[in-house]
């Protein structure tokens, strides 16, 4: 029985790991839903397309190489250098900056007053439209993200849990960074909305967009600012992401995890957003190890196994029954 | 003859609410109608049936049901590909334990399962709101591929883990089955599709469709009016739901033949016939029709431009394919939030008055 306790509690920490890590697309969706009202599907895309225009960028790899190929017949793939990895991030946040840009110019500008149902739907094409744009200018291949981050096991932690309970947990050293990562983003945020000018314009929007253009906010600016801090925050869930399970489509498809995350923890609650992330980590792990265990098919005659791709789902669907708002959420008042 | 009401006299009230008041339009739809059932089933051949009629045929009934939950109720739904699933294991099921029972009746069977089902999972709606409840609706997507994967009594144990359709015949045609005809396929979907729809439309336009749309347009007030609204929701659930399983067993069993959850039912179609219902118009009949067939259309037009025409290969063309789709949702919602079908309605106000506008 202690050693399934102490695999249970191994499963519990990784699980808060990877919660952390369903943490860092949330936030991104919690930063846009307060300034904008806008339910950013497209924050997993943004993961995908930042971790690809990095490893692009780094690699030299020239955009657009495959349609250029197609249309003009030539052959080119690469320019042929390597960048730092330093470098190549900023350059990949220029990128994201710009697409902000973009997106606030072309498409919320014309969108502004929408119900919020279509600028949903907006988002879901825009969601599209960046993974096509994406795998087309930098090839739907899996890349590996190499920037000197260390993975596997982590020794210290191994040997210490070895010492004391006769058995050594396995934590990823990347997961821990990501742990960390997130913590100062957090932070980050929180100083940056707290104290400086525009973070508090920010918070003015998300208060009360009308209140906020009349003391002389400019909305626009404000949205462009939010979209790049969500492309930000976008790029480092891609970079964590994409090292520990390669540059791939398959990254997008964390939209879908951070979702019941965000209404767990409620939309408009970055803690709401970070806490949500670990109930889910922690509860699909302990789910899982539950219900595949030899004990539970003793007692009720059947186990079950990739329960991941659903628990989270229905546990915030029998959560919202309780609490439609989530966790954290602003309470929700309805007036005809 | 213009397109417009003056000379053409309504005598009794039936007259006066038809579907189509206008002759013209009235015509158009009996040709549509004398073209789909006595011209195409003796022109049709299998890469017409199987790439473009009966696909859309299908994904019109599907379609038609989000329609209804999404642009009828309000309710947003992305759980479409979940119910169709439930839909084809219920004509799985249904087909392999009473070989004997009509297609047409397994169909409509797995359609009222798909509604118990839908109804289940739209108990919540009545707490739930808004995007709450589209995230909610996921968790009916992720569960039911989950379950019809994880237990093998809903594939009858088969070491694939597939299940595919045995042959059934209606009128002596096979419509199931791998020997089937194009033209017995075609026309045991086109007679469901005109069926359903002109449920749907006459649904929409009673009672029932007109309290469906004062939840959507403000629940609240709507209940102070006495729309009660677990039952307009939940009958717009099982609705939707109905529509949506027939759609997934016709999809399964006269379409594809054999299925695995996973891919056939992926969340990837919830989006799917979401995008249809945007593009062709939410809360129209016209622009679910029209959502779908452009959405069927697109992909076969683009892969044979991209791929068969200029060479290019076929990844390439599949992403190229995503990014038109998206630029043109965005387009639509920028340019036209309530879809190709408003564009229509707007055409023929002013057909209406052409050539004399003032």
């Amino acid at each position: 029985m202690m050693d399934q306790f102490l695999y249970g509690t191994e499963a519990a920490i990784n699980g808060l790991m990877t919660g952390v890590m369903y943490s860092l697309v949330a936030l991104g969706f919690v930063l846009i839903f307060k300034a904008s009202g806008i339910f950013n599907y497209a924050q997993g895309v943004m993961a995908l397309f930042g971790a690809l225009t990095l490893v692009g960028i780094q690699e030299g790899q020239v955009p657009f190489a495959g349609l250029i190929n197609a249309i003009f017949g030539t052959n080119i793939q690469k320019f042929g250098w390597e960048l730092p990895a330093v470098a190549a991030i900023i350059l990949t946040i220029g990128v994201m900056i710009l697409f902000a840009w973009l997106v606030e110019r072309l498409l919320l500008k014309h969108l502004v007053n929408q119900e919020p149902i279509i600028l949903f739907m907006a988002t879901i094409g825009l969601a599209y439209f960046m993974e096509g744009v994406g795998d087309l200018m930098w090839g739907s291949d899996i890349k590996t993200l190499n920037l000197g981050l260390t993975q596997g096991l982590n020794e210290t932690i191994d040997a210490a849990t070895y010492d004391w309970f006769g058995y050594g947990f396995y934590i990823d050293n990347l997961d821990i960074t990501a742990a960390i990562i997130a913590i100062i983003l957090v932070v980050a945020l929180t100083i940056f909305s707290q104290y400086s000018t525009t973070g508090r314009a920010l918070r003015a929007v998300a208060d009360d967009h009308q209140a906020a253009l009349s003391v002389g906010i400019s909305l626009r600016f404000i949205w462009v600012v939010v979209w790049a801090i969500a492309g930000f925050i976008a790029l480092v869930a891609g970079v964590m992401w994409g090292a520990k399970s390669g540059v791939q489509f398959s990254l997008s498809l964390i939209t879908l995890k951070a979702l019941p995350v965000l209404m767990l923890g409620g939309f408009t609650s970055i803690p709401g957003a970070i806490i949500g992330g670990m109930i889910i980590g922690v509860g699909e792990k302990l789910f899982e190890f539950i219900v595949s265990s030899s004990w539970f098919g003793d007692f009720f005659g059947f186990t079950m196994n990739a329960t991941e791709n659903w628990f989270a789902y229905v546990l915030a669907l029998i959560f919202l029954v309780f609490r439609p708002q989530g966790l954290f959420g602003d309470k929700i008042i309805e007036r005809v | 003859m213009f397109y417009r009401e003056a000379g053409d006299y309504k005598t009794t009230y039936a007259e006066d609410s038809q579907t189509f008041p206008l002759k013209l339009d009235r015509y158009a739809y009996y040709t549509l109608l004398a073209v789909a059932f006595l011209v195409v089933p003796f022109v049709i051949n299998d890469y017409w049936a199987s790439a473009v009629l009966i696909p859309f045929l299908i994904w019109s009934i599907a379609s038609l049901g989000l329609n209804i939950l999404t642009g009828y109720c309000g309710q947003v739904s992305l759980g479409t590909g979940g119910f169709m699933a439930v839909g084809a294991y219920a004509a799985y099921k249904l087909m392999t334990s009473f070989p004997d029972l009509n297609i047409m009746i397994i169909v409509l069977l797995s359609g009222a399962i798909t509604a118990a089902v839908g109804v289940l999972f739209g108990l919540p709606s009545l707490r739930i709101k808004g995007f709450y409840l589209a995230v909610a609706t996921l968790a009916a997507q992720f569960f039911l591929v989950w379950l019809f994967n994880k237990f093998e009594w809903f594939y009858n144990y088969s070491a694939s883990g597939q299940i595919s359709a045995p042959t059934r015949e209606m009128f002596g045609y096979e419509v199931t089955g791998p020997s089937a005809s194009a033209p017995a396929k075609y026309m045991f979907c086109l007679v469901l599709v005109l069926g359903l729809a002109w449920v749907a439309r006459n649904l929409t336009r009673g009672r029932i469709g007109r309290s469906w749309m004062a939840i959507r347009d403000m629940d609240i007030a709507a209940e102070i009016i006495g729309v009660n609204p677990l039952k307009t929701k939940l009958t717009a659930f099982a609705v939707s739901s109905f529509f949506i399983g027939v759609a997934g067993a016709l999809f399964f069993a006269v379409y594809l033949g054999a299925v695995e959850v996973g891919e056939a039912f992926g969340i990837q179609k919830s989006f799917l016939v979401l995008f249809m219902i945007i593009i062709g118009g939410l809360g129209s009949i016209l622009g679910s029709f029209i959502g779908a067939a452009f959405l069927v259309l697109l992909p076969v037009l683009l892969k044979n431009i991209m791929a068969g025409a200029l060479g290019w290969p076929i990844d390439l063309a599949a992403h190229i394919e995503l990014v038109i789709i998206g630029f043109l949702i965005m387009l639509t919602l920028v340019l036209e939030p309530h879809g190709v079908a408003q564009l229509w309605r707007v055409a023929k106000q002013k057909l209406r008055l052409w050539p004399f506008p003032h």
